[in-house]
């Protein structure tokens, strides 16, 4: 059993007078970690909270023997958000050398980050004139400063072209290969079989854990078996 | 807190502002234009009003120019993610706000030093003081602006509701600084709450200036609009919540 990077414990999660999750436990390892769901299913409060961002009402979230949010782990943890978090009247490159900044890292990884991102034609543009899916990938690059040990994304491949997604994909578990926990959120379901660990989510619940493989079991596709769990008779 | 991170955020601020030429251009512009636009209303008038009404001007364009372009910024950030992915990085508040207060700062020593050119050498207001100092009130007056924009941005959930401050904290304060009525001939419980407005001061020093120059009461004026500034970046801080709902 490999260490838990990520550590869930009852957590509950209240937003204004809805119960957006309203008990989890779960453990995260190494290795790329795709949390796949419909939307307003609870991905990214769940995200926010391993981050360390989102008020809970109770439970414990741990990151790296921490409780999430710790002082020690703000240069730890990457994190996308899921609108893109850059300024849009900045280019590419000046958004990445003010966070390497913030973050106290050499100025040499900006150009890795961008690279890591395929942005290298885009790096003096200014983000606003970029298309939505090159905005997003500008926000992955900041993730990416600092080589963080744990990379919390949601929903970085909105919009993506395939061989951008591959592309991405590869870039994660070439990160997870180095020991890295990933971990990412999608609301399309194929993206699933990219993943070494599948969780499916639905109105807060984890309903599925498991490899693409043995969720999907005998069904057509993750789809298939994501209707197949939540129509099961309890 | 720290150094680096606080510059950081001051040089990122102002590079924004600077690639915004539009907001450049009326940030430094119009208030050498409003000035003129004053000193020619009392041209055909005997006497100095020009003299009279002048220094309170240079106070209040600082303070309502940064206050709102502060709630409204701030308020962007918030709004962008930003602010998250900055709140989850290792970056104190205080560096956050310090380097807004900073970056603001520094604008606003460039448009007063260019207001008070233009109020000075152009169209004849009387200094009895050091030209200088007048600066300095004014970039003080910016930092207030910059840090009760930084304050009521945590209250405003829209830039609707961010620009409807400016009525609700900024105006009262104009009418109550001195600039329409006397201090202290207004009514008691007026004059009273003039006296715990930061604006106040803010004229008075500008005022004490232009008048009989007495360096030692502009620094305690100046003393008083930093305090307010201060504990507006402090009360700031205290809105800048990590985790959020």
């Amino acid at each position: 059993m490999m260490n838990n990077v990520i550590e869930l414990r009852d957590l509950v999660v209240v937003r204004g007078d809805r119960t957006v999750i309203p008990g989890l436990t779960l453990g995260v390892a190494a290795g790329v970690t795709g949390l796949l769901g419909p939307s307003g299913c609870g991905k990214s409060t769940l995200l926010r909270s391993v981050v360390g961002v989102q008020r809970i009402r109770s439970g414990a979230v741990e990151v790296l023997g921490l409780p999430a949010g710790d002082r020690g782990l703000r240069d730890r943890v990457g994190y996308v958000t899921q609108a893109a978090s850059v300024y849009d009247d900045l280019t590419v490159a000046e958004n990445l050398r003010f966070f390497a900044r913030v973050l106290g890292v050499l100025r040499g990884e900006v150009d890795a980050a961008v690279a890591a991102v395929d942005l290298g034609e885009q790096r003096d543009q200014v983000v606003g004139n970029l298309s939505g899916g090159q905005r997003s990938r500008a926000s992955l690059a900041v993730a990416l400063l600092g080589d963080p040990d744990v990379l919390v994304l949601d929903e970085p491949t909105v919009g993506l072209d395939p061989v951008l997604r591959r592309d991405l994909w590869r870039l994660f578990h070439r990160l997870a290969d180095r020991g890295k926990a990933v971990l990412v959120s999608s609301h399309v379901m194929d993206e699933a079989d990219r993943c070494d660990r599948l969780l499916l989510m639905r109105e807060g619940r984890i309903i599925a854990d498991g490899t693409p493989d043995a969720i999907r079991g005998s069904a057509r596709d993750i789809e298939a078996a994501f209707l197949q769990i939540v129509e099961a008779p309890a | 807190m720290s150094a680096r991170v606080t510059l950081a955020v001051a040089g990122r601020v102002l590079r924004q502002v600077r690639r915004d030429h539009r907001t450049l251009a009326m940030l430094l512009v119009l208030p050498c234009l409003l000035m003129s636009l004053l000193w020619w209303m009392f041209a055909d008038l005997p006497g100095n009003a020009f003299d009279g009404f002048g220094p309170a001007l240079l106070a209040i364009f600082p303070f309502t120019v940064m206050f709102l372009v502060t709630s409204v910024t701030t308020l962007r950030e918030r709004g962008s993610g930003t602010l998250e992915r900055l709140l989850s990085m290792p970056m104190g508040k205080l560096d956050f706000l310090l380097g807004y207060a900073l970056a603001f700062g520094v604008l606003a020593a460039v448009q007063s030093a260019l207001a008070v050119a233009v109020s000075v050498g152009l169209l004849g207001l009387d200094v009895n003081g050091p030209v200088w100092l007048l600066g300095v009130v004014a970039v003080v007056d910016a930092v207030l602006g910059t840090a009760l924009g930084l304050l009521v941005s945590a209250f405003a959930d829209t830039e609707f509701q961010a620009v409807q401050f400016m009525p609700a904290f900024v105006v009262p304060q104009l009418l109550l600084c001195g600039l329409f009525v006397a201090r202290d001939e207004l009514p008691a419980v007026l004059s009273a709450l003039s006296n715990v407005l930061p604006l106040s001061y803010a004229v008075d020093a500008m005022q004490e200036l232009v008048g009989t120059a007495d360096q030692a009461s502009v620094w305690a004026d100046v003393s008083v609009v930093l305090a307010f500034a201060l504990a507006g970046l402090a009360l700031g801080a205290a809105t800048l919540r990590r985790r959020t709902p």
